[in-house]
């Protein structure tokens, strides 16, 4: 009888650290969507904040040109794509902004301060949000790795989580500007 | 954005991460958010009206130190409840790795969860022995920042995942602003002319803030500019401090005790250069900056942490860690250079605008809106009470 009781007991602990996985599990799951939305965000904000300093004449007709065509890329790429075409826009806008004489003269057309602000901010960000996201991924991995959740399958039918890697190395010339 | 920030150690002692906590929240609320502190802190301890206390921080060995944390049911209770009671939009917790307030604050909360790790300090047994454990807690952290690019590699190096850098803030403007005082100047009456000053500020008896470096190199620099003078703001023993140095050398070192962030700021203002021989244990060094801000000419130890402050030896000159030598060389040939100083400080002051609280406190903003953006407010983690375990319900 107290075999029979033991053995329950065990059963028990077992489910209930099965379950507490399991929630840990969903949690991350559930942070890496938020991280990945927070990315998808951040990375469309640049984008449309590329093209329409592209459209707005305060850059000359080739680089308007380049950085239109980049974030045009970038907007609409497919998901197996999208690391491409993100890292493409960065280097489009690093050949832009590549001398601090060119952010000097949108900054004194009208309306260029704000441009270049905005550029400032979402630029930034995109970094940040990719490491948060990265780092999700790394810490959702970890645990799914993990021999208690292949054997029992506690994560479901989530797809296995993938970094979200791409250059997004800041223009050199707004490295110093204050977003 | 209502904003809950977590202290982990007592506000009624003071250190870089506290002081960073209030001009980070002091700067939040500037700009129009709401903003809640929970700090260690006496029932006695006047706190500012931003601040919540989360009861006595106990005293322990932990470290190689004595370190003042909050642990146990009755912190855990206190913390859930200024949770449940701010309902914030965000939490940002210092030192989640800590003992104390910030992991009890990231066992009890889920959603937007921010971290800044603040010291470097290298694996500890206990931290290796508690990783499971600790491995929960931290994997609800959305975003990490590191506060300075040798703090994220020993982060990663630690816990893996990734990191932004996000540098201490300082407000430069008041360092930049305050006015020299005459009797700390080089040029002061009873220096005697083409006496020079040089600056030390931290805690005498921590040996790690380097001063006993700077005692060794002292005689040399005597022995070369008879009339330079040392003043040395911290607390500590200060008999002890000279016991080393030639009893005739010891007149020209003034003790100035603890002094005030008016004082601290006139200080580096009037000192002709400030010397940082810290051996260790700095993760960023923001006494660096405050030196910039105030425009004196910094020579600091070659620290990681110190290099990347002073970009490199670019905004401030560098010598090898411990080598009294080489100190007492570079503050000779730098006190004797006018134009060298005179370039230094140029640079500094442009280099310490990136440390603003302009600057720093819209990228913390920017973390903030990251990770908030389409996200649920915080609330408490039911999973993490044993009453959620046991089917007692909610609290």
């Amino acid at each position: 009888m107290t075999t029979l009781i033991w053995i329950a007991v065990v059963l028990l602990a077992i489910a209930g650290y099965l379950l507490w996985t399991a929630e840990r599990l969903d949690r991350l799951h559930t942070r890496l969507d938020a991280a990945r939305a927070a990315l998808d965000a951040q990375l469309l904000r640049r984008a449309s904040v590329a093209q329409e300093l592209a459209t707005s004449s305060l850059l000359d007709p080739a680089a308007s040109i380049v950085l239109y065509q980049a974030a045009q890329a970038a907007r609409q790429a497919e998901e197996e794509h999208r690391e491409v075409a993100e890292s493409e826009l960065s280097q489009a806008l690093r050949a832009v902004f590549s001398e601090s004489a060119q952010v000097e003269a949108v900054q004194q057309a009208p309306g260029g301060e704000a441009a270049v602000g905005e550029l400032v901010a979402a630029v930034r960000r995109v970094p940040m949000a990719r490491r948060f996201h990265n780092d999700a991924v790394r810490a959702a991995r970890a645990l799914r790795r993990h021999r208690k959740v292949r054997w029992f399958r506690l994560a479901g039918h989530a797809p296995f989580p993938l970094a979200f890697e791409m250059d997004d190395e800041f223009p050199a010339a707004l490295a110093d500007r204050v977003a | 954005m209502r904003i809950g920030i977590v202290c982990p150690y007592s506000w009624d002692v003071p250190g870089g991460v506290q002081f960073h906590i209030r001009d980070l929240a002091e700067h939040l609320i500037r700009v129009g958010h709401e903003v809640s502190v929970l700090a260690p802190a006496d029932d006695e301890t006047p706190l500012p009206a931003y601040a919540i206390s989360a009861g006595r921080a106990i005293p322990v060995p932990y470290n190689g130190s004595v370190a003042r944390l909050n642990f146990g049911f009755l912190s855990a209770a206190r913390v859930r409840r200024w949770l449940h009671e701010g309902d914030f939009d965000v939490i940002h917790i210092h030192e989640p790795t800590s003992p104390s307030l910030g992991l009890l604050a990231c066992w009890a909360a889920q959603g937007p969860i921010v971290a800044t790790f603040h010291t470097s300090n290298p694996r500890s047994r206990a931290m290796i022995a508690a990783y499971p454990i600790l491995q929960a807690a931290l994997e609800k952290i959305s975003a990490r920042i590191a506060v300075s690019e040798y703090a994220r590699r020993t982060l990663v190096e630690h816990l893996g995942g990734d990191a932004v850098v996000i540098p201490n803030g300082v407000d430069v403007d008041f360092f930049a602003r305050a006015e020299p005082k005459a009797e700390w100047c080089g040029g002061a009456p009873e220096a005697g002319k083409g006496g020079s000053t040089i600056g030390f500020i931290g805690r005498i008896d921590e040996p790690r803030k380097g001063l006993p470096v700077l005692m060794r190199a002292l005689p040399q620099i005597l022995a070369a500019r008879p009339l330079t003078r040392l003043l040395v703001a911290g607390r500590g023993d200060e008999e002890e401090a000279v016991a080393d140095l030639p009893a005739a050398m010891r007149s020209r070192v003034e003790f100035l005790g603890m002094v005030s962030d008016e004082d601290k700021a006139r200080l580096l203002r009037s000192v002709d250069l400030y010397v940082a021989p810290n051996t260790g244990g700095e993760s960023f060094g923001i006494i660096l900056v405050e030196a910039m801000s105030a425009g004196a000419p910094v020579l600091a130890s070659d620290l990681d942490a110190f290099a990347q402050v002073l970009d490199q030896g670019e905004a401030g000159e560098l010598f090898r860690n411990e080598d009294a030598d080489a100190l007492a060389s570079a503050a000779l040939r730098l006190l004797a250079d006018p134009q060298r100083r005179a370039a230094l400080r140029d640079r500094g002051a442009r280099h310490v605008r990136r440390f603003d609280w302009s600057t720093v406190g819209a990228d913390i903003l920017a973390v903030y809106e990251t990770v908030t953006a389409g996200a649920t407010s915080v609330a408490t983690d039911e999973r993490s009470t044993p009453r959620f375990w046991f089917g007692l319900g909610r609290e």
